[in-house]
């Protein structure tokens, strides 16, 4: 294990059966839920806060802040949701997380619910996902018989119940308005913010929307004290970061690390280098609606201010290694072709632009494109980025826009080459 | 399984209605939703039939044309594409004798590509009903379909 690895969300992996409520307690497990159901909600909300914990779904906004309005929210009932969706290519986290330890998940939520005034909670999983489902579902009724569910919370006073949602092949889904959407019964689309779910969510109601491995931090952070928890990372990165590795890597995996690591390091050490000897021609951060780094970049140390300094961010924590066997315009074809599949449709820049991007990508692959057709799609992108609804349409662009800056050569390369043919 | 057997057991609530219609349309031979159950789910639910029908053109995993008992699901995002799914998707069709998007005339597999399937750690990988396939070699690949002919037919 490498210095940097540290075990806290996945320290109960492969050590416990998910099939177990007695197992999970029998580690600690649920312990939180009962200190912090002798807490005032605020105390357990400063924790939170003082925690510097932040959104693992990608966004990384502040999670105390975030509980903190819905607490204040007027509006009844309140609602905490699950966001499980986790549809970005190259990220498997929670599926880990929910196959491997779904009750620290399910603690997380109860102690979230009991914080902002929450009386329902909702975790929504993708459809592809069933083995997950099934434990969550068994791990509920286990927390429900043990009464860590239902009336009176270990006679508390404090109601809260929950149940699974199941999606049904929707990528843009877990983009937070879609996810409401598609809880309330209907096609996952999203719509104009602000409000945001905080004061106006589920069902119109103040609802805590938070993705699997951020509620997994909560029992943790009760646990330990948010002063502790901020005390491994740094001022503005706090806590363990879960990694997706794949692509071109000798050991493919999960990994936990703090965020003092570089991206050299994950792919290095923990991912063992590219098999066969072969160079890193490029890494994807995020998945498909992250950025396209080169190999000068990847000592960069996963901490959001460092980061932050080039544009870049660990987003959700998926680490895609390509080598240097391929092709630049085959990758972004695929990538273009995800999101274009993807998009709901609903807007213009979004469901045209991409149809307009993957004929442009195409024209470069057979060398057709031209200069001014290379300046058409870089206004393309700009005009996506700025002008799409939902995030979807807004990230889709990121990747095209990488390679331009970090490749651009590759793509320029291209139009030499119709130059040549003709 | 029927329509309402399947709501009952989901709460029948819209919100849950995705989780049944999928369940319902997996416990089905030709995995597929017919006009009539799609109606039958609306009746159950107090939807309009409309709203039904925006969710099974809407997501992705329901079809409204018959297909194969076992839907072979075949990842093609880029940790799968830089592992080769392309080969993955040459070698099923060779084995199956189909393309991608067609179902085998005895009915037994369907061929299509999904989004990733949170399992990139083991690609190139694919699905096949409720199980995942990971680390895809030609022999991985020809003794799994060989073992689903066997139990299929
Ligand atoms: C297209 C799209 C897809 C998203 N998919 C997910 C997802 O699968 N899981 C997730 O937690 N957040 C996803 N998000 C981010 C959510 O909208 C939201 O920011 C997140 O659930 C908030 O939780 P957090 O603060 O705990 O990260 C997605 C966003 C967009 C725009
Ligand atoms: S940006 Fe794309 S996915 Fe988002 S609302 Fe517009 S069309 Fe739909
Ligand atoms: S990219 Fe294929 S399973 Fe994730």
């Amino acid at each position: 294990m490498s210095k940097k690895e540290k075990k806290l969300l996945t320290a109960r992996f492969g050590n416990i059966s998910p099939d177990s409520i007695d197992d999970y307690i029998k580690t600690g497990g649920y312990a939180s839920l009962k200190k912090a159901l002798g807490m005032a909600p605020d105390a357990i909300i400063a924790e939170v806060k003082a925690s510097g914990l932040r959104g693992r779904g990608g966004a990384g906004f502040p999670t105390g802040i975030k509980m903190e309005s819905v607490r204040r929210a007027t509006g009844s009932p309140k609602y905490v949701v699950c966001n499980a969706d986790e549809g970005e290519p190259g990220n498997f986290k929670d599926r880990y997380l929910m196959e491997k330890d779904p009750h620290q998940l399910i603690e997380g939520m109860i102690i979230s619910a009991f914080a902002v005034g929450a009386d329902y909670g909702a975790i929504f999983v993708r459809g592809e996902y069933i083995k997950a489902i099934k434990i969550l579902d068994n791990a509920i009724k286990q927390a429900r018989g043990a009464g860590f569910l239902g009336k009176n919370i270990l006679g508390t006073g404090f109601d809260f119940d929950m149940d699974v949602y199941s999606g049904a092949g929707s990528y843009v889904c877990g983009e937070e308005f879609a996810l409401l959407a598609a809880l309330e019964g209907k096609p996952a689309r999203s719509i104009f913010k602000p409000p945001y779910p905080t004061t106006e969510g589920l069902n119109g109601k103040p609802t805590q929307i938070n993705n699997v491995e951020t509620f997994a931090n909560i029992p943790h952070i009760i646990d330990m004290g948010g002063a502790a928890y901020a005390a491994f990372g740094s001022e503005t990165s706090t806590g363990t970061k879960l990694i997706s590795l794949s692509g071109n890597v000798n050991r493919p995996g999960l990994y936990e690390v703090t965020y003092d690591i570089t991206l050299r390091e994950i792919i290095e050490e923990l991912g063992g280098g590219v098999p066969g000897g072969r160079a890193i021609k490029m890494v994807q951060l995020g998945g498909p609606s992250g950025p396209i780094i080169p190999p000068s970049l990847l000592d960069l140390k996963i901490d959001a201010n460092e980061m932050r300094a080039y544009n870049l961010s660990i987003a959700s924590g998926a680490v895609i290694v390509i080598d240097d066997r391929a092709d630049t315009l085959d990758i972004l074809m695929r990538i273009m072709e995800f999101f274009h599949h993807e998009s709901c449709g609903k807007c213009t820049p979004c469901r045209e632009g991409l149809g307009q991007v993957l004929g442009l990508l195409d024209k470069l692959v057979d060398g057709r494109a031209t200069d001014a057709e290379l300046e058409l799609l870089r206004n393309l992108l700009d005009v996506m980025s700025q002008a799409s609804l939902c995030g979807l349409g807004q990230a889709a662009p990121t990747a095209i826009k990488s390679i331009l800056q970090y490749f651009g050569d590759e793509l320029y390369g291209r139009i030499g080459a119709a130059k040549e043919v003709k | 399984m029927d329509v309402k057997e399947v709501l009952d057991k989901y709460g029948n609530s819209p919100g849950r209605l995705l989780g049944a219609m999928l369940e319902y349309q997996r416990s089905k031979p030709q995995n597929y939703l017919t006009e009539e159950e799609i109606k039958a789910f609306a009746k159950e639910t107090g939807l309009p039939v409309s709203r039904v029908y925006s969710l099974v053109t809407f997501y992705s995993l329901f079809s409204e044309v018959p297909r194969g008992k076992y839907i072979v699901q075949v990842c093609h995002d880029v940790p799968c594409h830089v592992n080769g799914s392309v080969n993955v998707v040459a070698e099923l069709e060779k084995l199956l004798g189909i393309k991608m998007g067609e179902t085998t005339d005895d009915g037994l597999f369907t061929l299509e590509y999904t989004s990733c399937i949170g399992c990139c750690e083991m690609a190139p990988a694919m699905q096949i009903g409720e199980t995942v396939y990971g680390n895809l070699t030609p022999e991985k690949i020809a003794s799994i379909i060989e073992e689903l002919r066997r139990a299929g037919k």
